[in-house]
């Protein structure tokens, strides 16, 4: 196949992607969007099979099987709750895959010729600098996509890392000595210690970053290495001076970071905030007692929703966390025979990934019509009879809107303490990650239903049930 | 112009077209796209295929096999995952 034909078929896979990727982010056109862009990726793949006259068919058919198998057999075997946390497992891969490009590449022209050159001689300088970025990215998105699918999962909880930013520090400057090193060294076998300096402080890079995270800003950190799995493929195509990987890989980390632009606007943040960690640190976090709680159980609150005529449901990522997404359908479903009007509230960072909500209900087959957003809902709240807060904290807390020196102080939030009746279900009263006070559980019109959020969803659900049948 | 200015130049034009095409999402999406995006960014595998040239079990060899494997996991799963959510968007429209 000459040359040209082959730039022109990498121009259609591209187009591919474009078409695809804009298709996918509308509704209507979303799962079209999807099958352009495995088709984009099809075409790539096969090209370059044709293109390379001189492959060694046993690593890539073997690879390629492999890698097929793994991909269908855990997405198959996947409940539908555990989407989020293959999502995160998947991107960890791809960056993976592109700091083990750069790493091959690397190896092949430095270290195994061994011909005393450093790596910006035998690769120019072009090419060993974006490899050695290729592998600093990916293998950051590799520990930080596998510590945020063990956070998804509940297998590790949020940690704390005395002197943070010192830490970070660190670890960024020990990336950039051994990468310097491994670019700059005449001697093969020092360049190879440089090397794997690098990858481990680069892991090291993603672990820091990610074990403080949880809350609401864990959705800013898995749409951040998102990004970088994108980045992490265009600095493999600078190396490889492949325009494909370029352009795919820059689409896919540009989007990435809109998307982590969104997520921080819905905090009132800066991604530089975010990254610094955490909350806290200058403000005067309020953790003074709760007066005036009351709780109830959940045949009182029944007897309160069945007379109710409008309903808002605020999912959190305690409903994901205790899959309790049907038991919240089903009780939505028996209001809406009492004749209820009932609708979700979905803020946009609740979870642990952007639009974790709106998957995790999808999930339990929750009409799409039934979510609303938080700026749509807002402005019903105040006429609205009753709300139930479903393991959602700080992105209900009035302090927001209320105190000026909240470290939320900003924070767009839902609006539920202007309902005439609150009932939040959650396990106990302790914070939510910005840890502080929420305002909210001490109001008059606010009723604790203290449990699992699943087993008082059921039971609201019985209850409910069996006053439809009456 | 050189081929690491040409590199250069599809680079930024590419960023301003991710931004370009990402701009207004409404949330429903955003686990979708960012596991179609992801998904994408398998790309890499091109990366890994044009490597995997020579047969003898050499640590460049070995890395660049890795490679093709995860960056297929990436790719194939990927788009089966976004294609499964996508499903049970649609199944009650």
């Amino acid at each position: 196949m000459n040359a040209d034909l082959i730039a022109i078929v990498a121009l259609v896979s591209i187009a591919l992607f474009v078409v695809g990727l804009k298709r996918l982010s509308r509704i209507r056109t979303a799962r079209s969007g999807n099958a352009l862009m495995a088709g984009g990726m099809l075409l790539a793949v096969v090209l370059t099979l044709v293109e390379q006259g001189r492959i060694d068919w046993r690593w890539i058919i073997g690879g390629l099987a492999l890698g097929s198998a793994v991909g269908v057999f855990v997405v198959v075997r996947a409940q539908a709750t555990q989407m989020p946390e293959i999502v995160a497992r998947f991107n960890g891969y791809g960056g993976a895959a592109s700091a083990l490009v750069a790493l091959s590449l690397f190896w092949g022209a430095v270290i195994e010729p061994a011909a005393g050159g450093s790596a910006i001689a035998s690769l120019g300088a072009v090419a060993a600098l974006t490899a050695v970025l290729s592998v600093v990215i990916g293998a950051t998105t590799l520990s930080g996509s596998i510590l945020a699918e063990l956070k998804l999962r509940g297998t590790v909880d949020d940690g704390r890392i005395p002197a943070r930013s010192v830490v970070m520090g660190a670890t960024f400057l020990a990336a950039l000595a051994s990468g310097v090193f491994a670019v700059s060294s005449t001697d093969s076998g020092a360049a190879m210690y440089g090397i794997l300096g690098l990858i481990v402080a680069s892991i090291l890079i993603g672990v820091v970053l990610v074990i403080p995270i949880g809350g609401a800003d864990m959705p800013v950190v898995i749409s951040l290495l998102n990004s970088f799995s994108g980045l992490a493929a265009a600095a493999a195509g600078f190396a490889l001076s492949n325009p494909l990987l370029i352009i795919a890989g820059t689409v896919v980390g540009a989007a990435g970071l809109i998307l982590t632009q969104i997520m921080c606007v819905a905090m009132n943040r800066s991604l530089l905030n975010v990254m610094i960690g955490g909350f806290g640190g200058g403000f005067e976090a309020d953790t003074s007692d709760y007066v005036s709680i009351t709780s109830s159980d959940a045949e009182e609150a029944a007897m309160v929703l069945e007379i109710a005529e409008s309903v808002v449901i605020v999912p959190g990522y305690g409903l994901a966390q205790a899959r309790a997404q049907t038991a919240a359908y089903d009780v939505a479903k028996a209001l809406q025979q009492l004749g209820v009007n009932v609708r979700f509230a979905i803020h946009p960072v609740a979870g642990r990934m952007p639009g974790h909500m709106n998957v995790v209900l999808a999930e339990a087959e929750v009409p799409y019509e039934l979510l609303f957003e938080m700026d749509q809902i807002n402005q019903d709240l105040p006429q609205t009879d009753v709300v139930i807060v479903v393991g959602a904290n700080d992105v209900v807390n009035p302090a927001a809107n209320t105190q000026p020196s909240s470290p939320i102080a900003g924070m767009p939030i839902l609006d539920v303490a202007s309902a005439r009746r609150v009932f939040v279900i959650k396990r106990s009263l302790s914070a939510g990650y910005a840890g502080i006070k929420n305002e909210l559980f001490d109001m008059d019109n606010t009723t604790m239903l203290f449990g699992d959020a699943k087993a008082i969803l059921d039971e609201l659900a019985v209850e409910l049930q069996k006053a439809a049948k009456r | 112009m050189g081929e690491v200015l040409v590199s250069l130049y599809v680079f930024v034009i590419a960023g301003f077209l991710g931004f370009e095409l990402i701009n207004k999402v409404p949330p429903t999406l955003h686990t979708p796209l960012m596991s179609g995006a992801n998904a994408m960014s398998g790309i890499t595998i091109v990366g890994a295929l044009t490597l995997a040239t020579v047969a003898d079990a050499r640590v460049s060899v070995l890395l660049g096999a890795a490679a093709i494997v995860l960056a297929t996991i990436n790719v194939v799963g990927g788009f089966l995952v976004t294609d499964r959510m996508l499903a049970t968007f649609r199944t009650r429209r």
